[in-house]
């Protein structure tokens, strides 16, 4: 079965859906949207430095994209707005990822492949790295689920709960790292931030508590994974920016559906 | 001993004290109020409390196994957050339905338990964060402003629910605020402060105190000010805000 490169590819998809949907709901509460973005941009150095290094794209790319996430943490609050920052530190660190890619004459890499994602040419390997990481976002995200929502509604009201904000935010980060490295395959670091917010956002209007929002967001990025492979087969279109157009047609389908459901408020 | 000791407690941000020496403690069952201006560290002093704000000198001592209910300030959930009034109430501890609809009863706010936090009004937001708060029995209550943004017959009515609350449930009750009239005769004790502890004591010999008038005018003591008490602490302190007693006098 996983002979067929459509199923492996199904398969992948489904996998990193299914990892963004609860933090893709996270990122859309704490409105984290650029942060999401600027981890990804990184990531490209990190695949830069993995090949230069001879090790696996997955940690480096995890590697740098946590640094990356860390620096903004602890640079933010110091004088620069957060969208200033994570502006500077997101196209900086993809311009040096593309500089450190051409010094790299020894090897032929297609750039294309990880800015856009290659997500016919998932291996087996690939797959298992990917739901490996998936199960461990996942795994994450439940296990912390109570005190990262608590967190997310106020932190004062996190500490007198006895929840180290702190120590949340840190979860976040690495799961979001974790993502970003397991959705390069897949969708390619310029789309990744679609599959986080675009499924959760479209739940919004779906949902009556957070729960049911990751729940329903995961099944949304899940079927248009599903529909836009089978689009981007039929039309013989890119594959990942196909699978963000489907869950934007999503998006904007659920939206007016819940407007109108809900008398326009 | 008591639920919470705060001993010599100072707090800075950067090289700003906004605390200095400061030394309290909540004994079971009382209601005390801190009042003091805007910047006088109220926030800080509950947040060092609480601890999310780290002591720079002193210390804050909790006995062991306390329960604290804690109602912010203020609440803000993000319009991208869908949660109903009952997912919220089971936010920290979960808890069945029946102790819900019980503590929203008990709060003054029942049939809101499959309402949206998002269409509450602002009294209503304001109970459904006391039910929330008192919802696992807590030991001690600390309110931070709980009252913003109500009228006064809504906050003369939370106030009358807070003393409802510790006959109820004979928990103690640390709050902040600058409705000086409202709060201060519900109030066991008043710990007046501003960047240190000013003044304490019952309502009545707060506000007389002539550190308080000093902060607050005369006008506020209304009847109150009957009362006298002689005052004889220093007040020589090294922090930099100064305050002049003797305007009032």
């Amino acid at each position: 079965m996983l002979d067929d490169f459509m199923t492996r590819a199904s398969l992948a998809g489904v996998g990193v859906a299914f990892a963004a949907a609860p933090l893709g709901c996270f990122v859309v509460w704490r409105r984290m949207a650029y942060f999401g973005d600027a981890t990804a941009h990184a990531a490209i150095l990190g695949v830069a430095l993995s090949l230069a290094l001879q090790m696996s794209i997955f940690v480096g790319a995890v590697a740098v994209a946590l640094i990356m996430a860390l620096t903004v943490t602890l640079l933010a609050g110091r004088g620069y707005a957060m969208d200033t920052l994570l502006g500077v530190l997101a196209h900086s660190a993809l311009a040096f990822g593309l500089v450190a890619v051409s010094f790299l004459s020894g090897i032929r890499i297609d750039l294309m492949a990880y800015l856009f994602g290659d997500i016919l040419a998932v291996s087996r390997t690939d797959l298992l790295v990917i739901w490996g990481g998936a199960a461990l976002v996942v795994a994450l995200i439940a296990w912390r689920w109570s005190p990262l929502l608590t967190t997310t509604l106020n932190e004062e009201l996190a500490y007198a709960s006895g929840i180290d904000p702190k120590r949340e935010q840190l979860i976040l980060t690495l799961a979001l790292a974790i993502t970003v490295a397991v959705a390069i395959k897949v969708v390619g670091v310029l789309l990744i931030a679609a599959l986080l917010i675009i499924p959760a956002a479209a739940a919004r209007s779906l949902a009556r508590t957070p729960e049911a929002m990751a729940l329903i967001a995961a099944a949304i990025g899940a079927v248009s994974a599903v529909a836009g492979l089978r689009v981007a087969y039929v039309f013989d279109t890119p594959a990942g920016p196909s699978i963000v157009c489907v869950a934007a047609v999503l998006f904007a389908g659920f939206s007016a559906f819940g407007w109108r459901g809900r008398g326009g408020a | 001993m008591s639920l919470i000791t705060v001993d010599n407690l100072s707090v800075r941000y950067g090289a700003n004290t906004v605390l200095s020496h400061i030394s309290l403690a909540v004994e079971p069952g009382e209601i005390v109020t801190i009042v003091g201006p805007n910047g006088s560290g109220k926030t800080s002093l509950l947040k060092a409390i609480i601890g999310a704000t780290k002591p720079w000198v002193g210390n804050v001592r909790l006995k062991p196994g306390l329960r604290i209910g804690y109602v912010p300030q203020s609440l803000h959930i993000d319009a991208t957050l869908p949660i109903t009034v009952e997912r919220f109430m089971g936010l920290t501890d979960r808890v069945d339905r029946q102790d819900c609809a019980a503590a929203l009863e008990a709060a003054g706010v029942p049939d809101l338990l499959k309402r949206q936090m998002s269409q509450l009004s602002g009294g209503q937001f304001q109970r459904v964060l006391l039910a929330r708060a008192l919802i696992n029995r807590p030991d001690v209550l600390l309110l931070d402003e709980a009252t913003q943004g109500l009228d006064q017959p809504g906050s003369a009515a939370f106030y009358q629910q807070i003393e409802d609350v510790r006959r109820a449930t004979g928990c103690a009750i640390l709050m902040i605020s600058h409705e000086l009239h409202v709060v201060m005769s519900a109030s066991d004790r008043v710990i007046c402060l501003n960047g240190h502890v000013c003044c304490e004591g019952t309502p009545a010999v707060v506000a007389s105190a002539p550190e308080y008038r000093a902060l607050f005018g005369t006008g506020t003591g209304g009847a109150l000010a009957l009362y006298r008490h002689d005052h004889d602490h220093d007040h020589d302190h090294e922090h930099d805000h100064s305050h002049s007693h003797e305007a009032a006098e």
